[in-house]
């Protein structure tokens, strides 16, 4: 670790740390709901999960909880992932590890929904 | 950094461990590897969460749901469940009255406590300076060094409040000041970390759960007094304590925190780990400095203080963990939100050590001024198996018992002196109708007995006499006057002894003297313990002792 030379330094410092920590605070901007249900996963959830994490890392996005979930019983639209930000929750249905980095891209981050992939709005 | 979906934080303080949590740690690892989850899951070992009895435990975020009672073969269903499917092991999850509650939130025992001095205990990695900075640490000491005079410090401290919470409840802010004043080219910080009173854990784990608060409040504690140097004094049996420590220590020096130039400032300050063998009079200041200066752990006279004569004969401000604990908070908060907690003689919080016969034992942080009953009932869940509340010693040996007519007491520095009881470090035994009074004042005065380091004579020699006494009446020897000379013997050793140790070692029996006379009678007239405990002619002997429950 670095010496930090002033209370600048230190500042900044924290900023980065504390979005390192912010799954353990309830406040977040996002969040990504995953349906984890038996047909869920069989359907590929898994791997849309992995995609999800990976493009959040890639895009060093941190404001974000993700929360798996069991079936909502819509089973003939798995995967389906859920994103609620600005209090709003969309879901995605049919959803492919590909679809997941563009849903993650334009709707985690950017707050463009991707409307020819929502199933259904809360 | 590495983003993780789920943060598992295992409880890594010494009770979970002792109780088996290092084996649920490797097979949860094993479990994790198998399904491929290891990017995934950031487990963190954390410090105490203060349901030590339910341990181990472990807090799975984003959800904040807490396991309890965890054993290495629950780690496939947590896996496989909960980390990969979403679904919480309900069968593991903390209960109350047969109803599992989510989360931490709507525990009552988490729910109802305030916690500054815990903040971060099971929250943050102890053993990762960047946890402690993200949750503002270091906050505290760079608004210290940069914009506020060693002066405006002290002002701050003195405004708070805080009173020192190793026991006497001397105002801390007074104490830093008397160290200012003296002139000296060198002075010393201490902190005392040698707890030593039966059942109280509060210091070890605040030092094992968030090393960095104490180095901070050190630090900006030498910063007002004008100290170079400070000395941490823990004991060995705290080896988690100490380790932690030196992780702190090296942790804080590599990140400019500690050492020459602290921020870039022309403040440098340095902290030593000091080890104490043990000895339960080295917690008193002025035998604790001659430990540190490698004497025999004896007390010395006072005056001169410490403040004016301490560790090498320079001046020392020692504090508590505690006490040091809250400076970080009221540094960056300031006086007034500190205020906002406790009473006004007694602001801020305290934390208490519940033990004993309590549904839930632990750590327990609650502003100044909590009613007992709320400590015993709304957050340690009551007293378990149908039993009724008979009396609460705090204080450990140094203390006195609180009676059941005073449960509704205010947990504060003189409400609990005017009952003869004092607030002590903290700790918090509780007791039911099936503890016998006299065998508790003798269970507490025998470890004085044992703990007296010699050097006065009431207190070798008069603890030892009035344990002659009570060992004579619990074993149905005992005559009525006995009861006079023990509270005449008390009172003499009170006034005589030298240190703080033999002040207050008389307080246990004089305490249960004054409110449970009839149980020492019932012992000496009628030969007969109430409570069944005391091994008297030929009675059957009770055999749920005070201190040693089974765990059912």
């Amino acid at each position: 670790m670095d010496k930090i030379k002033s209370i600048e330094d230190l500042r900044k410092l924290r900023e980065q740390a504390k979005a390192f920590l912010r799954t353990r605070q309830g406040e977040v901007k996002v969040k990504i709901y995953i349906s984890m249900g038996t047909v869920g996963i069989a359907a590929g959830s898994r791997d849309v999960l992995l995609a999800i994490l990976d493009e959040l890392q890639k895009r060093n996005f941190t404001d974000v909880q993700i929360i798996e979930r069991g079936s909502m019983g819509l089973d003939v639209e798995e995967p389906v992932v859920g994103v609620d930000r600005d209090g709003v929750v969309v879901y995605y249905g049919h959803v492919a590890p590909e679809m997941a980095r563009q849903i993650v891209a334009s709707h985690v981050i950017n707050g463009q929904i991707i409307s020819d992939w929502v199933i259904a709005k809360e | 950094m590495k983003i993780y979906r789920i943060h598992a934080l295992i409880c890594a303080g010494a009770q979970c461990i002792a109780a088996g949590g290092n084996g649920f740690e490797d097979a949860l690892k094993d479990e994790l590897k198998k399904h491929e989850l290891l990017k995934e899951v950031n487990i963190i070992e954390t410090g105490c969460m203060g349901s030590c009895q339910l341990g181990p435990l472990m807090a799975v975020y984003p959800e904040g749901v807490i396991y309890t009672k965890l054993k290495p073969e629950d780690a496939k269903e947590i896996v496989e469940e909960h980390f990969l499917k979403g679904r919480a092991v309900k069968r593991l999850m903390w209960k109350e009255k047969e109803t599992v509650l989510p989360s931490l939130s709507e525990i009552p025992f988490f729910a109802k406590q305030t916690k500054i001095v815990l903040r971060n205990c099971g929250i943050i990695n102890p053993e990762d300076i960047n946890e402690y900075i993200a949750q503002g640490g270091y906050e505290a000491l760079g608004k210290a060094l940069t914009e506020m005079t060693r002066e405006d410090v002290i002002q701050v401290v003195k405004d708070s409040g805080l009173r020192g919470r190793g026991g006497a409840g001397f105002p801390t802010g007074k104490k830093w000041q008397l160290a200012y004043e003296q002139d000296s080219p060198i002075k010393y910080i201490v902190c005392n970390a040698d707890e030593g009173d039966p059942g109280a854990y509060m210091n070890r784990s605040v030092l094992e759960g968030d090393p960095h608060s104490v180095l901070e409040g050190m630090t900006i504690a030498g910063y007002a007094i004008g100290a170079q140097k400070g000395f941490i004094y823990v004991r060995a049996e705290y080896p988690l304590a100490v380790k932690r420590l030196e992780i702190a220590i090296k942790q804080a020096k590599q990140a400019g925190l500690l050492g020459k130039n602290i921020l870039g400032t022309n403040f440098s300050f340095d902290i030593e780990l000091r080890i104490g063998a043990g000895a339960f009079v080295c917690g008193e200041e002025t035998a604790l400095i001659n430990s540190i200066e490698g004497k025999r752990g004896e007390p010395r006279k006072k005056p001169p203080f410490p403040v004016q004569k301490g560790v090498f004969g320079f001046p020392t401000v020692i504090n508590n963990v505690e006490t040091l604990a809250n400076i970080p908070v009221i540094i960056e908060k300031g006086a007034k939100f500190f205020r906002s907690f406790g009473t006004e003689k007694s602001p801020g919080t305290k934390v208490f050590a519940l033990a004993g016969k309590v549904n839930i034992t632990g750590l327990v942080e609650v502003p100044l001024g909590t009613p007992l009953r709320t400590i015993i009932y709304d957050i340690g869940g009551g007293i378990p198996e149908g039993h009724s509340f008979k009396a609460a010693q705090t204080g450990g040996p140094s203390g006195g018992v609180i009676p059941s007519q005073y449960i509704d007491v205010p947990m504060d520095y003189e409400s609990l002196t005017s009952l003869g009881a004092i607030m002590g470090s903290g700790g918090l035994i509780v007791m039911d109708e099936t503890s016998c009074m006299v065998d508790v004042a003798k269970f507490f005065l025998k470890f004085t007995v044992d703990e007296s380091c010699g050097k006065c004579t009431p207190c070798r020699e008069g603890t030892r006499q009035m344990l002659n006494i009570l060992e004579r009446i619990t074993s149905g020897k005992g005559q009525m006057e006995d009861l006079e000379l023990l509270e005449k013997l008390g009172n003499t050793i009170k006034l005589a002894s030298l240190c703080g140790l033999g002040q207050t070692a008389p307080n246990p029996v004089l305490t249960t003297l004054r409110y449970f006379r009839d149980e020492y009678i019932a012992h000496i007239k009628d030969k007969k313990c109430p409570s069944n405990v005391c091994k008297l002619s030929s009675e059957v002997k009770n055999e749920r002792k005070v201190f040693n429950r089974s765990s059912s």
